[in-house]
């Protein structure tokens, strides 16, 4: 072990290393690994006819498409927000940047009743879609507009102080040079922020596979086109199939892992191209 | 290529950070701007760098006026005190960055950009380095490499923010001979700012000091040292004892509430008076450092202290001890009193 052994000001590297390994097994493994052990009860037959139904397919597709659709939105509207924040200020600045922070602290089911009202096709913003013949609630179009609201907050907070950190003086520097705005962004701030981005896109993605409480209210939940896969381990859940439910979770947990260890991977491509 | 600068006025809120600078830079000069922290001497730069706009007045490059063009219109080599790399690229794409943001129109081959970038790195002695991240560099191959991405652009004036400030003493003093010749071999227009006197004496062909949003003086370096043309710059370049007529009667009686502004080393000592001018004085501490020799007197003990150096061949020939009496007398003063000024010399 005492090769791992770096200096350090903090002590105890054994005793650090076995509380590390300790707490992860009590949060995360244990529970985690439950999960494996109950859906081995299926056996590889039981669990390929419950990881291949047709509902259970479509759930997923829904889950992951909209959530990726979602993620896309906020790294985009995210940067925006976080920009404004760092660049600008403006009266009320302070409260527009608590108000980001909202989507963390409302509970998710208000959220998704006030969404749902908000775009159901009688509700303030849902009436003027619904005049174009545009359905937003009780649709995918729903859900996405769900796990935007609920993102949000993950893109601009990972974002801010990195942009933050981009000194003045550097855009300057590349004025001088003759670079137009464009340039400036693409070239100079665009790469500074890029792994701070990715993080922001992966969190908020991340949260949007996990979401129940908010999309289930907006979703309309209807079968092979808006039921997303949460709710339907719920849905097994409540008719006693806990294998069932089980194995849709170990295919979530799986799908998930392997989309967060391949943006990892891209991260840390990307910083060490950079850090050569 | 020339820099007007006519009634130039710049405001910060209730802060006058310039107030009706007149200057003149020409082509091919290397001009320093000296004062103390907060003098506007930054803010100048950077409006003739087109990073801040001024209030009134003109600017003008070689006869034309600029005010209306974009920072990165102006053709103009800006080097920052804290380098502003781009901390993503390696050494070769930030001195290539000027080059590959042209226009496509104006764009060299990529044959070419290597060609100069690499011309450019030996220029600033640091080809060797192409391929390193600013990370790896140490702060004086830093700002050289950031000098070298300023030139990349063929910039027809160089701006240099304190350029030397944020590095240590002797990496400084290397650093700014080395910009001396540079600037002797590519004759750019230079302005650069500084708040170290030393700098600006050694490398400038002109200094202009500034205090409070206004130039106290412009001039050689030679100038502005032997001949200040106010308190200010008297205080500000080199060292300078203050005699005030009430309390050193004797030199200034004639005129009246005045001080006299002497440098440490046109003072006499001598065992007796000479002559009227001369003032009865205690030596209070002797230091030799190096090749000269820092006395220290006063009048009495309520006194402040005048400082007077000596040559060691000065002080060999008559060597003092403290408490020591002693009689002083200048060489060469200059009186300052209410806005008007008077220059005597008691040679």
């Amino acid at each position: 072990m005492s090769q791992f052994r770096a200096h350090s000001v903090l002590p105890g590297f054994n005793l650090a290393l076995g509380f590390t390994l300790l707490y992860l097994s009590l949060i995360v493994l244990i529970p985690l690994s439950a999960l494996f052990v109950k859906t081995a009860a299926l056996g590889w037959g039981g669990f390929w006819e419950v990881a291949t139904g047709d509902r259970v397919l479509a759930s997923l597709r829904v889950t992951f498409l909209t959530s990726f659709v979602a993620a896309v939105l906020n790294a985009f509207f995210g940067l925006v927000v976080a920009w404004v924040l760092v660049r600008y200020s403006f009266p009320g600045k302070r409260i527009v940047d608590a108000l980001v922070d909202l989507p963390f602290a409302l509970p998710t089911a208000v959220a998704g009743i006030v969404l749902a009202t908000l775009y159901a096709p009688n509700g303030w913003i849902g009436h003027h879609f619904a005049a174009h013949d545009i359905k937003v609630a009780y649709t995918p179009l729903g859900i996405v507009v769900a796990l935007t609201f609920i993102g949000l907050p993950f893109v601009v907070r990972t974002v801010q102080p990195v942009l933050a950190d981009v000194e003045a003086e550097v855009e300057e520097a590349a004025a001088s040079l003759g670079a137009g705005r464009w340039d400036v962004f693409r070239r100079v701030i665009f790469p500074a922020i890029y792994p701070a981005l990715l993080t922001g896109f992966a969190l908020a993605f991340a949260r949007a596979i996990g979401e129940y409480g908010s999309v289930i209210f907006i979703a309309g939940n209807m079968p092979y086109i808006s039921e997303i896969a949460p709710l339907l381990i719920v849905a097994k859940l409540e008719q006693y199939d806990y294998a069932g439910a089980t194995a849709i979770a170990v295919l979530m947990l799986l799908i998930s892992f392997a989309l967060l260890l391949a943006i990892n991977g891209l991260q840390w491509w990307s910083g060490r191209r950079r850090a050569r | 290529m020339s820099i007007t600068i006519e009634n130039l006025s710049k405001q910060f809120g209730d802060h006058k950070a310039l107030d009706d600078i007149n200057l003149e830079v020409n082509s091919g000069e290397l001009l320093a701007l000296l004062g103390p922290s907060g003098c506007g001497k930054t803010t100048l730069l950077r409006i003739i760098g087109g990073m801040e706009v001024a209030n009134s007045g003109r600017l003008l490059f070689h006869g034309e006026d600029v005010e209306q063009r974009d920072a990165r219109e102006r053709n103009v080599g800006f080097v920052f005190q804290h380098y502003a790399l781009f901390r993503h690229m390696t050494v070769f794409e930030n001195v290539a960055f000027g080059i590959r943001v042209k226009p496509r129109k104006q764009r060299p081959s990529e044959a070419e950009i290597k060609r100069r970038v690499h011309e450019l790195l030996n220029l600033v002695q640091l080809d060797w380095l192409h391929d390193r991240y600013p990370a790896q560099l140490s702060g004086g191959q830093r700002q050289r490499i950031a000098l070298a991405r300023a030139l990349a652009v063929e910039p027809k004036i160089l701006l240099l923010d304190e350029p030397f400030g944020a590095l240590d003493a002797r990496v400084r003093k290397e650093l700014r001979r080395w910009l001396r010749r540079l600037h002797d071999e590519l004759h750019i227009t230079s302005v650069f700012v500084t708040h170290d006197q030393e700098e600006a004496l050694e490398v400038a062909d002109r200094v202009v000091v500034m205090n409070k949003g206004r130039i106290e003086q412009a001039g050689t370096p030679d100038e502005v040292y032997a001949a200040p043309s106010t308190p200010f710059v008297y205080q500000f370049i080199g060292n300078v004892n203050l005699f005030h007529s009430r309390d050193h009667a004797p030199w200034s009686e004639q005129h009246g509430d005045a001080v006299a502004y002497v440098r440490p080393h046109d003072i006499d000592i001598g065992a007796t008076p000479q002559d009227g001018n001369a003032l009865p004085v205690e030596v209070k501490l002797v230091r030799a450092i190096g090749s000269v020799v820092r006395v220290e007197v006063a009048v009495d003990a309520s006194s402040e202290f005048i400082e007077i150096e000596l040559s060691r061949e000065r002080f060999d020939a008559a060597p003092l001890a403290s408490g020591d009496k002693v009689f002083i007398r200048p060489r060469q003063f200059r009186v300052f009193e209410s806005g008007e000024q008077h220059e005597l010399s008691a040679a």
